[in-house]
């Protein structure tokens, strides 16, 4: 209920006509979506369909060729590509996360777990020991991360300690938007499952807005309240999750949903 | 020809431009490292290429000079750098620190406090201070250009996580003037207060990096900490052994292989000074200087003249 009540009017984060070209290559192209507060979209397509394109645009690391990324900043929406850069980094440590498939993109692997989960929090200006040593032990808490790895490095940690690692040190600003790119490609299977129950929890107790890029039917099917599918740079089908899923209309969806292994 | 392609102090007149208007630019943006076109010098790389250079660019005739490397004005670096210059300038040189007009220094602040009208000119080996946390020289700049330092402080809170408290003890970072986060060279932290509102002024050179940058005179120098870690300029908890200095940045001498040691000033002149007027520490004496020593020979056997 109290996610209902969190939603204003105004979306979150509207793209449009977003595209990208990789020389006479279609990166991606013509996207258009509303992310609402407190919502959760999940991308899914074959690899090369621009998926990845498209998250990394929408993030600011990629420079798109056409279209808007309109963000309801605390100042009012405002076009993230015409932003000044600045401003545009100021929003990507504080607002905005971003996940990266391989912990260690995300990571800073010479520094111990207390350290990249303070990061975020130096950055924006805490200058107290004491209590970035206190968020720190929280967030590893709240991934389920024992408090006396605090201060051993990320390269001491498993794969999958890792990537919670990096879900902590990105969440600890109190991001409003998580962009998240295969966050569990890679890992094993009962891993992924623990990483998705956890994930699934902390988005709907911060009440995070999450665009979720993955190959993977069954993590969309788990975490994302609405899934665009795309294929050849396009989006070719969006709705609700399990909607697209129980009901695909386009033939590469139909396709899709129909060779996900069943056991 | 060639007499002309060389100009006062072993740099040619391009050169000597060039070097000269980066100094310009670093003292007008203090902290800020702008690239210049090091050239290579007739010594190897982390002798003080970057210091000869700015040396070189800021002598005039009439200039004093002293050289001193880690505080001391006998040791290899500084005697090497001193000759150079005897040689290829013909500057007057000086071990006292109050005589020298330019003062190039390898890794300390001198302890007798500087003068307006000097200058300080450091060797630095590598001028990023975010450097080892960020290898990419194009993010460094971006850093630097917005003002993003939150980096340096995850430097300074590894340090109090692994070791309890703030362990950096040389290359101390600074932030200079409330902008631009500055490596001040291997300088002991003990030598950061110095750096801030001094009446000299003190150049950075870095002749392999490539960057010269500056802090100029009654600059505001700030030493980075934690609001419960502050900065705390230490030194070894001794007084020197040679001239009874408790004030003065000290070095540690292993004196034989059964755990003797004793500490003495970093600080040649200093310490010289000092025991010259008279003070005397736990194994020194007060002692007259070589030249007083000489002055007394002369006295009873009057120069001759040969040895000219």
């Amino acid at each position: 209920m109290s996610r209902i009540e969190k939603i204003t009017p105004a979306p979150l984060l509207s793209v449009r006509n977003l595209s990208k070209r990789y020389g006479s290559r279609i990166g991606c192209t013509d996207v258009s979506f509303d992310l609402w507060p407190g919502e959760v979209l999940g991308i899914v397509g074959e690899s090369g369909s621009g998926k990845s394109t498209l998250l990394s645009c929408l993030a600011g690391h990629l420079a798109p060729d056409g279209g808007e990324v309109v963000f309801a900043t605390v100042n009012g929406p405002q076009d993230t590509l015409r932003m000044s850069e600045p401003d545009r980094r100021r929003l990507a440590r504080t607002d905005w996360a971003f996940v990266h498939q391989n912990p260690r993109d995300g990571l800073r692997m010479g520094v111990t777990a207390g350290g990249n989960v303070g990061e975020r929090l130096m950055a924006v200006g805490t200058r107290n020991y004491g209590s970035i040593r206190d968020a720190a032990t929280d967030w590893l808490g709240r991934v389920e991360i024992d408090a006396n790895r605090i201060d051993d490095r990320p390269s001491a940690f498993s794969g999958g300690m890792q990537q919670r690692l990096q879900i902590a040190r990105n969440l600890v600003t109190g991001p409003r938007l998580v962009f998240m790119d295969e966050p569990t490609g890679g890992l094993d299977v009962s891993v992924q499952a623990r990483l998705l129950d956890l994930l699934r929890g902390l988005v709907r107790e911060m009440g995070l807005s999450a665009i979720i890029v993955t190959h993977d039917l069954a993590v969309v099917r788990l975490l994302a309240d609405r899934l665009m599918v795309m294929k050849s740079g396009h989006v070719v089908e969006q709705g609700l999750t399990d909607q697209v899923l129980d009901d695909p209309q386009h033939p590469y969806t139909q396709l899709l949903v129909s060779s996900v292994l069943q056991v | 020809m060639t007499d002309q392609s060389y100009n006062f102090a072993y740099l040619d007149e391009q050169t000597k431009r060039m070097i000269r208007r980066a100094i310009l630019k670093a003292v007008a943006v203090p902290g800020y490292q702008v690239p210049f076109a090091s050239r290579e010098m007739p010594m190897p790389y982390g002798w003080g290429t970057g210091g000869v250079q700015v040396t070189a660019a800021c002598l005039m005739p009439e200039d004093v000079l002293k050289v001193i490397d880690q505080g001391a004005d006998d040791t290899t670096n500084a005697v090497s750098i001193r000759k150079f210059f005897q040689r290829t300038a013909g500057v007057a040189t000086t071990e006292a620190t109050s005589e020298a007009t330019i003062i190039q220094t390898r890794h300390r602040i001198p302890e007798q406090a500087l003068t307006a009208g000097q200058i300080l000119v450091y060797q630095v080996p590598i001028p990023e201070p975010l450097r080892f946390l960020e290898p990419r020289e194009t993010e460094t700049r971006k850093m630097h250009s917005l003002e993003e330092y939150g980096l340096m402080h995850v430097k300074l809170y590894e340090d109090i996580a692994r070791h309890g408290s703030i362990a950096t003890a040389y290359a101390y970072p600074v932030k200079v003037e409330g902008r631009y986060v500055m490596d001040p060279s291997p300088i002991p932290k003990f030598d950061n207060p110095k750096l801030s509102d001094s009446p000299a002024l003190q150049l950075f050179g870095a002749g392999r990096e490539q960057r010269i940058y500056a802090v100029p005179p009654f600059t505001r120098v700030v030493s980075l900490d934690f609001d419960d870690h502050p900065f705390d300029p230490s030194k070894a908890p001794h007084d020197c052994d040679l001239c009874g200095a408790s004030e003065s940045y000290l070095d540690e001498v292993i004196t034989d292989d059964s755990g003797g040691r004793m500490f003495v000033c970093s600080d040649t002149d200093f310490c010289r000074t000092r025991r010259e007027a008279g003070h005397a520490g736990r194994l020194g004496e007060a002692q007259f200087s070589s030249k007083k020593i000489a002055n007394s020979f002369e006295g009873i056997c009057p120069p001759t003249g040969d040895e000219a």
